[in-house]
């Protein structure tokens, strides 16, 4: 046993964030932590790499009790953790990234040709292929987090804690990163894998531990178990497995013909002739790796950017380069996919943020007066229902959890009652009991009538809830499948740049 | 226009610079670690004043300046003070920091040698001019070089001094560092607090070394609010200099120059309103034709902190 937590308890306040938690890891295992949003996952390994304190319990490293006080003293014990949020200068090269305060001097001087010979043979006693020289900020997402793994690895460490290290990634990436972590165990390294993305779980780790609401559930080895049984451990129920109903077919609601959009600096072009109609009834999705168009596509659609050929037709309003607000009186509801940047206003509380375009409404005003009365019911009403976590309504929205943040969007532009919804990357970040809402929600929006566009990343979401799949690559539409020809293989040839044969 | 361009054009531009390069060099440490420094006229304000306070009570130039270098340090730890510590909006407490410092020393210097607007004492030594052995016997350069104040060449002696830190050493990395991404830095256990006073008080001790040029070497006296806005064309100098210490020399050669010639042009009968006006011109035309990326990054940490 390489290491090894007792009855790890960590309260702040009243709030109990861990309770008495058992978790064990051996050498030369992929040790795998599930949960949803706020199940303690990532209280317990900051607790393991010194940032925070357990309040009881004990940490056990190769049979010797340890209190490990700062992040310093767990790698000195051998422990590195690869965050969420990267940790990142992006003007350095790769190698003085991995070197960072770990630098090769000589008396006061840096190193920096010793820096890149240490870090390129690094790279490649881990498979890892990587440029020492090349800048950070060039480099993809995906390399990016090879720098921070090697940065763990550069500083000894034997047990690698990774923060749901693939809600970043493109699916590629995604696979090769499971890779290189199978390679590093290989080597010798052990690793906890925290996620809440069970099939990567199933396809890498060796046990699993499943916190719900700060305990233990089950730990269990994997190939004994299944997502299944792993998705009940976290979320204390069956899932409902949500059929869609047999699609009716509507008159047609948006309508795109011959879009084009070009980068106005570059001239590039970012979209290219996108045709495509959504009907009432139905679900469309845009699969796609992300950065081949989605995002041009959605804010030609929603009136963000401007298009320099084709038409975007909205219920028959003409709607081609119209403001946001036209469009969004002629029946668009939004779900952006940045949840920050076009979702919400972070410093504006709860009731601000869910009015933002309701307040004109005839329930919400009169003659420019606020009627707080209506709108604090509505708000509270609909938090419930969507089922918010806030302390009040009144909380600024930045202190809400991520997918808190995403559920106060999607109730918001669902409970609009559009036509038409276009739901961007609907259940990016967000635990699995909220994704089975969302998504009972947008089934229940097309069982109802209404015309739902899903743009996602995530294949698994497109295939569960889509009539209609357009794979996009590149700012064109690759190909387009009915819902019983889809397949994950399929789409992902074409999303990769394949052939369709 | 003979008179106009000529070697000595050269010497008075190492001279007016001298200022500039200094307090331009103190903003630029403190744009690297994302600290953006909008106070240097108040500093170098305050380094004139202690300058010559200093030098009146002690009769010792080389003890004036270094009283000048404490006291402005002090200062500049008050202001290092409210924008690391209380986390207060960087430009409100820069330029409170600047009108604190006029009305200090404009307080000062009538309470404690009793005149308005301007002091000086015939009796009193300025900063000596130096003589530099090898280069004065060179027969161009030692014209073009020789013959300043010990400060002029402190501020080259920065300048060589600035840029091997940031481009050699590992503690220069990490100062960048703590300015790309402090988040990063903090948790790599590198101790951001600390880095970003260091250059704070450096910057201090740059605008004092500034303001004693000002006040103690291009002329001996002290007039309420001698500095004139050369901070804050320091400040331009630093983003014109992308926050590189060569850059930052250069910048301030530049605006240097322009002083100097403006001094020229006015014993050429052109309009001294308009001569006066040259330096500050110049300093707008350069803002508009270079953009500094770290300057607006520190910008916008400075912004993302005041909330």
């Amino acid at each position: 046993m390489l290491l090894e937590l007792k009855g790890i308890t960590k309260k702040y306040g009243d709030f109990t964030a861990n309770d008495h938690i058992d978790f064990s890891l051996n050498k030369q295992e992929i040790h795998a932590i599930v949960g949803e949003n706020g199940a303690g996952k990532t209280t317990l390994m900051r607790m393991l790499y010194g940032m925070e304190k357990p309040t009881s319990g004990e940490i056990v490293i190769a049979g010797k009790s340890k209190t490990i006080d700062n992040p310093n003293d767990a790698i000195a014990l051998g422990i590195g953790m690869v965050h969420q949020h990267f940790m990142l200068f992006p003007p350095f090269t790769i190698a003085e990234n991995v070197v960072f305060h770990h630098e090769p001097r000589k008396s006061w001087r840096y190193d920096r040709k010793k820096a890149a010979e240490e870090v390129s043979q690094l790279a490649k006693k881990f498979g890892m292929n990587i440029d020492p020289l090349q800048i950070v900020g060039d480099a993809p997402v995906g390399i990016q987090q090879r720098v921070e793994i090697l940065k763990v690895l550069y500083q000894g460490a034997d047990v690698i804690i990774l923060d749901e290290p693939t809600a970043v990634l493109t699916p590629l990436e995604v696979k090769d990163l499971l890779a290189s972590l199978r390679e590093l165990v290989k080597m010798g390294k052990s690793i906890i894998l925290i996620t809440h993305k069970l099939n990567e779980v199933m396809a890498v780790s060796d046990r699993v531990t499943v916190l719900r609401d700060g305990k233990v559930t089950g730990t269990l080895e994997t190939r004994e178990t299944n997502p299944e049984e792993l998705s009940r451990l976290m979320v204390g129920r069956e899932l409902k497995n949500n059929p869609l109903p047999e699609k009716v077919k509507g008159k047609e609601v948006l309508s795109i013909k011959n879009v084009s959009m070009t980068d106005k600096d570059s001239g590039k072009s970012l979209l290219e002739n996108i045709s495509f109609q959504v009907q009432q009834g139905e679900i469309v999705g845009i699969a796609g790796v992300s950065g081949n168009g989605q995002s041009e596509l959605i804010q030609a659609i929603t009136g963000l950017a401007s298009v320099q050929n084709g038409s975007v037709t909205l219920n028959g309003t003409e709607l081609t380069n119209q403001s946001v607000k036209q469009i969004r009186e002629a029946g668009l509801a939004h779900i952006p996919e940045d949840r920050y940047l076009w979702g919400a206003a972070k410093e504006a509380s709860l009731v601000d943020n869910m009015m933002m375009t309701d307040y004109v409404k005839q329930e919400f005003q009169k003659s420019g007066v606020l009627k707080l009365k209506n709108i604090r019911k509505y708000v509270t009403d609909s938090i419930k229902k969507f089922n918010v976590k806030t302390t009040s309504i009144d909380t600024s929205a930045q202190f809400l959890s991520g997918g808190n943040l995403q559920k106060l969007i999607a109730a918001r532009e669902i409970q609009k009652n559009t036509p038409f919804l276009l739901a961007a990357e609907p259940t990016r970040g967000v635990d699995i009991g909220a994704m089975e809402f969302i998504h009972e929600q947008l089934i229940e929006k097309r069982n109802n009538g209404d015309a739902v566009l899903l743009i996602s990343s995530e294949l698994s979401e497109i295939l569960a809830l889509s009539d209609r799949v357009l794979v996009m690559y590149e700012g064109k539409i690759a190909g387009e499948f009915e819902r019983n020809e889809a397949s994950e293989e399929k789409l992902s040839i074409l999303m990769a740049g394949g052939r369709n044969e | 226009m003979e008179s106009l361009f000529d070697l000595s054009l050269i010497n008075s531009t190492l001279r007016m610079m001298a200022p500039l390069l200094l307090a331009g060099l103190g903003g630029a440490i403190c744009s690297r670690v994302g600290v953006f420094n909008v106070g240097l006229d108040g500093l170098m304000l305050m380094g004139a004043f202690l300058g010559i306070a200093a030098n009146a009570y002690t009769n010792n130039v080389w003890l004036a300046i270094l009283i000048a270098i404490i006291g402005t340090t002090i200062f500049s730890a008050l202001y290092g003070y409210m924008m690391i510590d209380l986390q207060a909006n960087m430009i409100v407490t820069g330029i409170a920091m600047n009108f604190l410092s006029i009305g200090m020393t404009t307080f000062a210097l009538r309470t404690i040698f009793d005149v308005q607007g301007a002091y000086y004492n015939n009796e009193m030594q300025g900063l000596p001019v130096w003589e530099i052995p090898v280069i004065d016997s060179i027969p161009l350069v030692g014209n073009l070089l020789s013959g300043q104040s010990p400060i002029v060449y402190l501020g080259i002696v920065c300048t060589i001094l600035m840029y091997i830190f940031f481009k050699k050493s590992v503690a220069g990395s990490h100062f960048d560092a703590v300015g790309i991404n402090p988040t990063a830095a903090k948790s790599q256990g590198i101790k951001v607090r600390r880095i970003q006073y260091l250059a704070v008080l450096i910057s201090g001790i740059l605008c004092a070394l500034a303001g004693a040029q000002l006040s103690l070497g291009q002329v001996t006296m002290f007039s309420e609010n001698m500095t004139a806005g050369r901070g804050f064309i320091a400040l331009v100098a630093t983003m014109l200099g992308q926050s590189n210490p060569i850059g930052v020399f250069l910048s301030s050669g530049l605006f240097g120059f322009t002083e100097a010639i403006s001094i020229r042009l006015q014993g050429l009968n052109v309009p001294t309103n308009f001569t006066l006006m040259l330096p500050y011109v110049i300093t707008i035309l350069a803002m508009f034709i270079f953009k500094d990326k770290n300057q607006l990054s520190a910008l916008k940490n400075s912004a993302g902190s005041s909330r």
